[in-house]
């Protein structure tokens, strides 16, 4: 047994051979050629992108290439590829290539060059939504997952309470109840301060002992709040809220956002109470590394996976919530086009100028059908779990 | 390989040339890569290996277990009481799982459907080999549970697996696998994941069974000590091959194959207190990227340069000692 | 287990006294005026508003509103702003005009998605699971409406069946089983439109579930013991993969109220969905409210049900 005592050195160590190393874009893209699904999710997600981007260049400006708005009522609800009557038009109401691609809808308006402005309207709608509810999301979970702990004393509650409760009054002109909860205020921050003295618990009066107890923890703080939420239909939320504020482009995306950050929040938040309790968090904090650096930089990239994923599909629903609001007069108002509006339009005419509901309907399918598949092979892909099962 | 010293019968159990390979995203992993062993009556084989040498995929090879979109059995014939199982069709395989062969496996507590009581799954395993009425069913279990030496069977019997502890469930595994009386008993790592007396006792356990019962037992393991405790017969496996066979004696005391050498050495031990530790240099070849020749020889202080290329057969050390290393072959015979 | 009970029902009570003030706020802080006490409105005089005003305590701030709302409520005394109706009775009414539609699709729903996904999972990779796939992501995507609109046109087209609205007109003069007949058609697409994307997507989630489930340690221990492919499919893991959706199960109560808004409008089915819809158009507070406040109820009772259920189904949660 004496090669037991060979001195070893580098020559001698061979690295039996390994797995070649593979990049992450690798990676990816060898997922997609095994999941055809989502591969043609992705394929169709990048066309839709350069479409409404092509779309929103030529369908904009004072003299567009495809005009959307320009009416012409003596081409009612000509069906697709139909040449356009030159005799009863102005020259510059024309539509480009001599054919309406798409037919015209009951004003006349071309609607190939509807679709194409409504293609970044809807893209719009669809990531603002999502961009907001994952931006409060992420905050949320991340606050209630990595901070979830530390507990809120009565006195912040009261204080918090007081607060809103003051400027609620004074917008409703109470002024004199609201500079009364606000002098509270003054009063409790002067109290807070004060209290930080030395005296050990027993030795404190009880009503200052309730004040700066623990209420309740930030983690179900955070979750009640979520639970309240979740109580509300959400789509009667937004149908509520959008049907009461003015109609706008702008309110419908921060409706849909505001009203759709729930799951995130959840997802966020169990990632985040599993990753905490990792061994790396625990050597960054040994290094010194401060929370926020900690959140950001080392936890938030591993709890990214099942956002993305939520995010995609986010983006499906919200297009197809666009199109419910639209279909119940609630969507967004002209005379920007989306693809729900153009869809609501035409379920007037449907047995006469069925392709007014059926192209929109169809563009609609196949978009969100491509966000859903990609969504779901983003799941496939960053879900090491599932990854071996094949 | 019919040259093993025969003291307990024919084979029960004869693998040959067993071939495994896994395909996933775009990689064939060749797990088990022509192997073969025999398992004779009343023995205790055990198969010693590190984790990722292919040892638990030979074992669930034989029941039929191994998943079968990845996996793929590819060759090799597995002979049980003269029958190849490989040509079985899965009605056949049925009856011969849990019935006269049985697997104990490695997590005791992940291994136990969480929604069911003790007595049902055991009651399961029993019921559906050998039907009997509720009554004797219960009263068999019973005398089951106190054989693998759980206190209070009756209580135990309406208990979910959560409620016991990890050694309490291991016996039930074993219970579970005797529970049909089986010929051959296969045991993949049953003690890792317990503490080291539990797992003395389980050992103990098992040996009694096997003489009770006239049973023979797979033992799969990584655990030399284990192995050297309990082992009729060893298999030493590397990278899905068999590199050593022989007995608790030859292996121990006389390892002809340098990976042997090279685990036997890297054993802590009183003798070597206060020196370095020896350990194989490199790691274990991924499967999939084996490389050519002997699949040890990147690690191999004796490599050569036929090792690099050529595949090595089995060198025969007299009374079915086999080690499968021309090299140490050459050099034995030289010195003596 | 009684204090788990306690806990429950006291959060759950906390919960929907915040969510009463969280919509009351929202409806109150809302631009616009209702409808009745708008001075724009053309057909009320001064005097009528006025009186309004005081009936219905608009002219107090907002706490006393609020409390005079819910001391109505609970008092059964809600009364609807536009048509003077008692808002429970108005629920009530509308209530069972959903419920068969809820319950027809639930029943569809539910016995269709177990098999579909259960199936997909055993031939994971096969055509059926290819097939049932792609199929669900297809209704998943479908815009609602547009959905509705193609399969009313296809079955009166080719099967000459009435589909709009409760029942036919003028059908009360037919016999029994006519009116059982027609009200069975007439409920039939809705329910089925409605089940359809709950099928799409229970089925995935049960197939995943099974996945997940089929890929443990006890089932190759099933399997190990020589259990015939159904005794280990289906009562090994079924029964593990049914977990979740016991509890979810207790989630579906919320649904009696949700209805859907688009179905209910689609098809002039006057249900719980449409009132609500109609409500908020005529900034019907009462109604809103109460609906709210009900759905709200509903949902955190569902969440208390399946919270139960998940104690009883699951042996490892033993309080």
């Amino acid at each position: 047994m004496n090669h037991a005592e060979k001195h070893i050195d580098a020559s001698d160590y061979i690295e039996a051979p390994l797995a070649p190393k593979r990049t992450r874009l690798q990676a990816f893209g060898r997922m997609l050629k095994q999941n055809r699904l989502a591969a043609l999710g992705f394929f169709i997600f990048v066309l839709f992108f350069l479409c409404a981007v092509t779309g929103l260049i030529l369908t904009s400006g004072t003299k567009p290439l495809f005009n959307p708005a320009m009416v012409r009522l003596e081409e009612k609800l000509r069906p697709p590829l139909s040449k356009p009557n030159l005799k009863a038009l102005r020259p510059d109401q024309v539509p480009v290539l001599n054919v309406y691609l798409m037919g015209t809808d009951d004003l006349g308006r071309d609607v190939f060059a509807r679709m194409l402005q409504g293609a970044w309207v809807s893209l719009t709608v669809g990531f603002v939504a999502v961009g907001i509810s994952v931006f409060i999301g992420i905050f949320m979970g991340g606050i209630a997952g990595y901070f979830g702990q530390h507990h809120i004393k009565t006195i912040h509650i009261l204080f918090c309470l007081c607060l809103i409760g003051g400027i609620g009054l004074i917008w409703i002109n109470a002024a004199s109840a609201g500079t009364a909860l606000l002098l509270l205020c003054l009063s409790s921050i002067v109290f807070l301060l004060s209290a930080r003295d030395k005296l050990p618990e027993k030795a404190r009066p009880v009503w200052k002992g309730i004040l700066l107890g623990n209420a309740v923890s930030v983690d179900t703080l955070i979750m009640r709040i979520v639970d309240i939420m979740l109580c509300f239909p959400s789509f009667f939320l937004i149908l509520t809220v959008v049907a009461l504020l003015p109609a706008s482009i702008y309110n419908i995306m921060i409706v849909i956002g505001l009203t759709s950050w729930m799951g995130t929040t959840r997802f966020v938040r169990a990632e985040f109470l599993s990753l905490r309790e990792q061994d790396f968090v625990a050597a960054a904090k040994a290094l010194g590394i401060g929370n926020f650096r900690i959140i950001f930089r080392h936890i938030m990239p591993n709890a990214v996976a099942p956002v993305l994923v939520s995010a995609t599909i986010g983006i499906a629903t919200a297009i197809l919530t666009e199109a419910g609001l639209s279909f119940l007069g609630f969507g967004v108002p002209p005379p920007h086009a989306t693809w729900g509006n153009i869809l609501s339009d035409g379920k007037n005419f449907i047995f006469d100028a069925p392709w007014l509901t059926f192209i929109p309907g169809i563009a609609i399918l196949i978009v969100v059908l491509s966000f859903n598949l990609f969504g779901e092979g983003l799941r496939d892909i960053l879900n090491p779990k599932l990854r071996e099962r094949h | 390989m019919d040259k093993q010293p025969n003291p307990h019968g024919t084979p029960l159990l004869k693998v040959e040339n067993l071939k495994v390979y896994f395909q996933s995203d775009g990689e064939r992993a060749r797990a088990v890569d022509g192997i073969s062993y025999e398992v004779r009556q009343k023995q205790t084989v055990c198969i010693v290996g590190e984790s990722g040498c292919g040892k638990t995929v030979s074992s669930l090879s034989i029941l039929g277990l191994i998943p079968s979109p990845p996996g793929e059995i590819v060759g090799g014939e597995i002979f049980f009481s003269g029958q190849d199982l490989l040509k079985l069709d899965e009605k056949a395989m049925q009856k011969i799982r849990g019935n006269q062969i049985a697997m104990v496996f490695q997590e005791p507590l992940t291994s136990l459907n969480p929604v069911f009581t003790i007595g049902n799954q055991i009651g399961e395993a029993v019921y559906t080999h050998k039907p009997m009425d509720a009554e004797s069913l219960k009263r068999y279990m019973i005398q089951l549970l106190s054989d693998v030496g759980i206190p209070s069977p009756e209580q135990r019997l309406n208990d979910y697996p959560h409620q016991l502890s990890g050694g309490q469930r291991q016996r039930v595994m074993i219970a579970m696998a005797l529970s049909c009386d089986p010929a051959l008993m296969i045991a993949d790592e049953p003690t890792t994941a317990l503490d080291v007396t539990v797992q003395a006792q389980i050992l103990e356990l098992l040996r009694s069974i096997q003489q009770k019962r006239s049973m023979a037992i797979l033992y799969i393991t990584h655990d030399l000590g284990v192995v050297s405790a309990i082992a009729h017969w060893i298999y030493v496996m590397y990278a899905g091959i068999i590199a050593e066979q022989g007995n608790a004696d030859q292996i121990f005391r006389f390892p002809r194959h340098p990976y042997t050498q090279g685990l036997l050495a890297s054993l802590p031990g009183r003798s070597k207190r206060g020196k370095r530790l020896y350990s194989i240099p490199g790691s274990v070849p991924n499967p999939a990227y084996k490389p050519k020749g002997c699949p040890f020889h990147p690690r191999c202080p004796h490599a050569i340069s036929p090792c690099r290329k050529e595949y090595p057969d089995m060198c025969d050390y007299g009374h079915g000692h086999m080690a499968r290393c021309p090299v140490l072959y050459e050099k034995r015979e030289h010195s003596e | 287990m009684l204090s788990f009970i306690g806990r429950s029902v006291i959060q759950k009570t906390i919960t929907l006294f915040f969510v009463s003030i969280v919509s009351f706020l929202i409806i109150h802080l809302a631009p616009g005026k209702p409808s009745q006490v708008n001075p724009m409105n053309p057909k009320f005089t001064p005097e009528i508003l006025e009186r309004f005003q005081k009936e219905f305590h608009l002219d107090k701030p907002l706490y006393v509103q609020y409390l005079y709302f819910y001391r109505d409520l609970f008092t059964g005394k809600t009364v609807s702003w536009k048509d003077n109706q008692s808002v429970l009775l108005k629920i009530w009414e509308r209530f069972l005009n959903s419920l068969p539609l809820f319950i027809v699709g639930t029943l569809i729903t539910w016995t269709l998605s177990f098999p579909v996904g259960i199936r997909s999972a055993i031939h994971r990779g096969g055509i059926y699971d290819r097939t049932a796939t792609f199929l669900s992501y297809l209704l998943i995507s479908i815009p609602g409406f547009f959905f509705a609109y193609i399969l009313i046109i296809f079955v009166v087209n080719h099967f000459h069946v009435p589909v709009i609205g409760m029942e036919t007109f003028g059908i009360t003069n037919a016999s029994i089983a006519h009116m059982i007949m027609d009200r069975i058609w007439h409920l039939l697409l809705p329910s089925v439109l409605g089940a359809t994307g709950g099928i799409a997507i229970l089925s995935r989630y049960v197939r995943s579930q099974m996945l997940e489930v089929e890929g443990q340690d006890y089932i190759r221990t099933a399997k190990a013991k020589g259990l015939t492919p159904d005794q280990v499919h289906y009562k090994h893991a079924f029964r593990n993969a049914l977990l979740p959706f016991v509890t979810m199960f207790g989630l579906i109560l919320p649904g009696l109220i949700g209805g859907s808004v688009i179905i209910e409008t689609i098809f002039s089915w006057p249900g719980m969905g449409r009132m609500a819809y109609e409500a908020i158009l005529a900034r019907d507070y009462p109604v809103i409210l109460t609906v709210n406040f009900v759905s709200a109820a509903l949902v955190l009772a569902g969440t208390f049900v399946s919270d139960l259920l998940y104690l009883v189904v699951d042996p490892r949660i033993r309080l």
